[in-house]
């Protein structure tokens, strides 16, 4: 009998410059990391809405991670600084509504970190599994 | 504190209509009863004399009202300001909303708005007539007139009142007020200290009898977009009632999160929720992380100061310590 063992879905917002060269990295050096992880490359950290997090969550997403660059190497100079007043306030927020904090999550990922980026979502994926599925901002009619 | 009352403000709005400083006027009026009072523009003396009212109820912060008015006509407009609109006012300014120069604001003082479902918890239904006052006339149809302490029936922003200062007028009537050691963050306090587990329960209780109205976004005076998030057609969540839990959550969250730092805790979303869910409660979480996280800030307290999530510094704190690591 096949066992359908759970595999969460996560989304990975990588900033263009850094995480995702870091992502690129990771691969060109062979280093494996869940397949659970779909990335989605964005021109800088500071691009990721607030909404597209509950979006993310909404079709389906188990957890969410924004990956960019380590603060003060930002492409843009400060996008990262603004993303993190952001996403402080708002995992903050979510948290206070009573939705799991380990669900959310950011980390600075430089080019150079393929090691780190490879790391961080083997942890992240771990995480999340633990958790199990998201419920708490979940849309049913998302769901097939 | 000195009182201000109804026909002292008819006397000052018809020396300025009079001297022709403004030329209409921005003033409460009943709605049906006389606990619903409602904005309203006077042009002319007469028609204040017949509908102008203030009292406990003149809640309605007019500040937004100002970015239409404004823009309607070259001349002046006066306008009254609790110490609590004053503040949305500030940020209006802030933002560039509005022509300072074609507004007359006059500053009144406020002892606290009473808020009518409370006195409704009281009396009972059937409420006729209601007299603002220290002790608060109500009449109802089937109890006759009843008195109440007006403290007694304060709204909720009023109990916590965080300021009696005008931070803006052109004209102060009374005295100048003082900003207040209030207890607003409380019931945040309250909140945090529950487990994830009551906090979801707490607000999909709250949340889930939210009916879409948009009143609070509509009201709401730091909520100014032209082309809002929630009217795009496209988005799924336009203008209608939430089809699923997920709708009211995102909505709620994002409403407060555009206004994170910008807002003034004014409480007009809690007043015109028809469904009352504390949406004050939200936006506080927000004021309160903010003063902790990044230094004590006040919006609108000063026209022209930088919002907290429009600024950085490079010692911020990282998301993962933002939310407390060790509830359950």
């Amino acid at each position: 009998m096949q066992v359908n063992e759970y595999k969460p879905k996560i989304v990975a917002f990588c900033c263009n410059w850094c995480s995702y060269a870091g992502a690129d990295l990771a691969g060109s050096n062979r280093l494996a990391y869940p397949a659970e992880v779909k990335v989605i490359r964005v021109p800088c950290s500071c691009r990721v809405n607030p909404m597209f997090i509950l979006r993310a969550f909404q079709r389906g997403a188990d957890g969410v991670i924004i990956c960019g660059c380590h603060p003060g190497d930002c492409h843009y100079t400060s996008g990262n600084y603004y993303t993190r007043r952001r996403m402080a306030l708002l995992f903050s927020m979510l948290d206070y509504l009573g939705i799991e904090k380990e669900r959310t999550r950011v980390e600075w990922v430089s080019a150079a970190e393929g090691a780190k980026f490879a790391a961080t979502m083997n942890d992240f994926v771990q995480t999340v599994t633990a958790l199990g599925e998201n419920k708490r901002l979940e849309d049913l009619r998302c769901k097939k | 504190m000195q009182k201000v009352t109804r026909e002292m403000l008819i006397e000052k709005a018809s020396a300025l209509l009079a001297e022709g400083k403004v030329d209409r006027v921005l003033g409460w009026k009943n709605g049906e009863f006389s606990y619903d009072v409602t904005p309203f523009v006077f042009t002319d003396v007469e028609s204040m004399k017949k509908d102008f009212v203030f009292g406990d109820f003149a809640f309605a912060n007019f500040s937004k009202y100002l970015i239409k008015e404004t823009k309607k006509s070259e001349n002046k407009v006066l306008v009254f300001l609790k110490p609590c609109d004053t503040y949305s006012f500030n940020q209006l300014l802030t933002e560039h909303r509005f022509n300072r120069e074609k507004v007359y604001a006059v500053g009144i003082p406020c002892d606290g708005m009473v808020d009518v479902s409370k006195i409704k918890e009281i009396v009972g239904d059937g409420i006729i007539s209601v007299e603002s006052g220290d002790l608060i006339k109500v009449e109802t149809l089937y109890d006759g007139v009843k008195e109440i302490a007006k403290k007694d029936v304060l709204a909720e922003r009023c109990v916590n009142c965080k300021s009696k200062k005008h931070v803006a007028y052109d004209e102060l009537m009374g005295e100048e007020g003082e900003i207040l050691d209030s207890n607003r963050f409380d019931e945040v306090a309250k909140l945090e200290a529950m487990t994830a587990d009551e906090r979801y329960a707490f607000w999909q209780n709250e949340l889930s009898r939210c009916i879409r109205c948009n009143a609070c976004r509509d009201v709401c005076p730091a909520c100014t977009c032209e082309k809002c998030v929630f009217g795009n057609p496209n988005s799924g969540v336009e203008n209608k009632a939430a089809s699923n839990s997920f709708e009211e959550k995102m909505f709620h969250i994002i409403r407060a999160f555009h206004v994170a730092g910008r807002c003034t805790d004014c409480g007009e979303c809690s007043r015109v929720c028809p469904q009352n869910i504390p949406l004050h409660l939200l936006n506080r979480k927000f004021i309160k992380d903010i003063n902790a996280f990044y230094g004590d800030y006040q919006a609108g307290e000063e026209v022209g100061s930088r919002a907290p999530l429009t600024n950085y510094t490079k010692e911020d704190l990282e998301p993962s310590e933002a939310v407390n690591k060790e509830e359950n």
